[in-house]
């Protein structure tokens, strides 16, 4: 529950960002993030709302990690709770 | 998925596991420490990484899943302002959690408005969307917290409310450091929650308890490096805090999210399901918010569910020792037997943070060594 999921910010529009998932695009709100986002920043999203922006140099890295928790197994704990956080978003 | 991205660097994961090794046979004593977090769980489990833990070192998963730390009475609230009519928002995960009676699912069940919901936000479209009041159940940690805190400050609709049983991890690390049957020598931090808060919230409890705390990340890797230095920080019994995860913890943490999360709530002793009395380890709204605040909008009739005894079943239930590190699921007479996910007994079978849920998903035998020895 207290996971972060990454996305690619597309679109930021006031408050509100259009960030993409893996190919999802979802709402995604700014109001509580640590620094001024852009679009083709990337984002840790959680339950809804970007809690921090990710270091440029960081970014590789973190989608690599989430890449490899993510799988098909409908059992695996970890991967529904990333699937959950990315449905935390509208 | 291949060993090769379970592991992206599987010889460092040998390095690591024989460092660990040799350092816990240096104290030459078992060495017991606690992480804080449902997602460490289930990484530790997904990955087998307890089959490369030394024999001497306990890795214990501690107070680190929010719905299972949601009392009873908490869970009760909830009931009651279902049956008397509002529309419940809350996590999917809060459905089963027992209540004294009833869950929210069994409220659902007989009546009451209940709706799943991922994040705060859609609660408050809910509320946008028809005339009942809607009622937020908001459980988590300070994570989860400053989400509820953006929309009680992005002005709700009248009709929405929050029930909040937020949670604030220092404070209970606190009380676990100091339960005399305590053996924990080292917490490994949560790496998202310290997104928010910053490393530097751990200082004084190091200072206070002399007990190092490493921040670590949720890959084996992370894990494993984290586990390394803090089991090292208790051989030289040098505590501190350390941050093993940089790309996402700063020393001051997310500035703009504490702002709106200490603004909206105070932080206030309270219950931890089967833990303690935590003093400061509830979240709850300030009085500027007492409109938003569901426990002040609604009179909540508690007293009418607890004429009832609880079940016969509950009462032996240990998560309360498990949270606390005393115990392990295979110590509960129930796990695996009366206590399944499909009929939670306690809470830690709920959610899929809790550790009973974890070990019975990844086969009730944490450690895959002895299920191959």
């Amino acid at each position: 529950m207290c996971l972060g999921v990454p996305g690619k910010v597309i679109e930021v529009d006031g408050w509100t960002a259009i960030v993409d998932f893996w190919g999802v695009r979802k709402q995604v709100l700014l109001n509580i993030v640590d620094e001024p986002v852009a679009p083709g920043d990337y984002i840790l999203n959680h339950v809804g709302f970007a809690i921090r922006r990710i270091p440029p140099e960081s970014v590789a890295e973190t989608l690599a990690l989430y890449e490899s928790l993510l799988n098909d197994d409908v059992d695996d704990l970890m991967a529904a709770d990333i699937r959950g956080e990315v449905k935390g978003t509208t | 998925m291949s060993a090769e991205l379970q592991f992206r660097d599987p010889q460092l994961a040998r390095e690591l596991a024989a460092t660990l090794a040799r350092l816990v046979d240096e104290i030459g004593r078992k060495v017991a420490v606690m992480h804080v977090c449902g997602s460490h769980e289930q990484a530790i489990a997904k990955f087998g990484l307890r089959s490369l833990f030394p024999k001497n070192l306990d890795v214990i998963m501690g107070p680190g899943c929010p719905v299972c730390v949601t009392d009873t009475p908490e869970v009760d609230e909830g009931v009651v302002l279902a049956h008397q009519g509002v529309r419940i928002a809350t996590f999917g995960d809060m459905l089963k959690v027992p209540g004294t009676v009833q869950s929210l699912a069994d409220a659902q069940a007989s009546g009451g408005k209940l709706e799943i919901v991922y994040s705060p936000k859609q609660a408050v479209d809910l509320a946008r969307n028809t005339n009942d009041e809607v009622v937020f159940f908001a459980t988590g940690f300070e994570t989860t917290a400053v989400a509820t805190a953006a929309v009680v400050l992005d002005n709700p609709p009248p009709n929405f409310s929050v029930l909040s049983a937020h949670k604030y991890i220092p404070p209970v690390m606190e009380i676990v450091a100091e339960m005399p049957e305590s053996r924990i020598e080292g917490f490994l931090a949560a790496g998202h929650a310290a997104t928010i808060t910053g490393w530097a919230v751990f200082e004084p409890f190091v200072e206070r308890h002399g007990v190092p705390v490493v921040v670590a990340g949720f890959e084996p890797i992370d894990i494993l490096a984290g586990l390394v230095e803090l089991v090292q920080r208790v051989r030289d019994q040098k505590p501190r805090v350390v941050n093993m995860f940089p790309r996402c913890v700063t020393r001051e943490g997310n500035r703009a999210a504490q702002e709106q999360l200490w603004r909206v709530f105070r932080p206030l002793g309270g219950r931890w399901r089967g833990i303690a009395h935590v003093p400061n380890g509830n979240l709850r709204l300030r009085d500027e918010f007492a409109h938003v605040d569901a426990r002040r909008r609604f009179t909540i009739d508690l007293p009418s569910l607890w004429d009832y005894a609880p079940p016969q079943l509950a009462r032996q239930c240990i998560c309360g020792d498990i949270m606390a590190g005393i115990r392990n699921p295979r110590d509960c007479r129930l796990f695996n037997k009366e206590c399944v996910p499909e009929n939670p007994i306690g809470a830690c079978m709920v959610s899929s943070e809790g550790t009973c849920k974890i070990w019975h998903l990844y086969g009730g035998v944490p450690d895959l060594a002895e299920v191959s020895a």
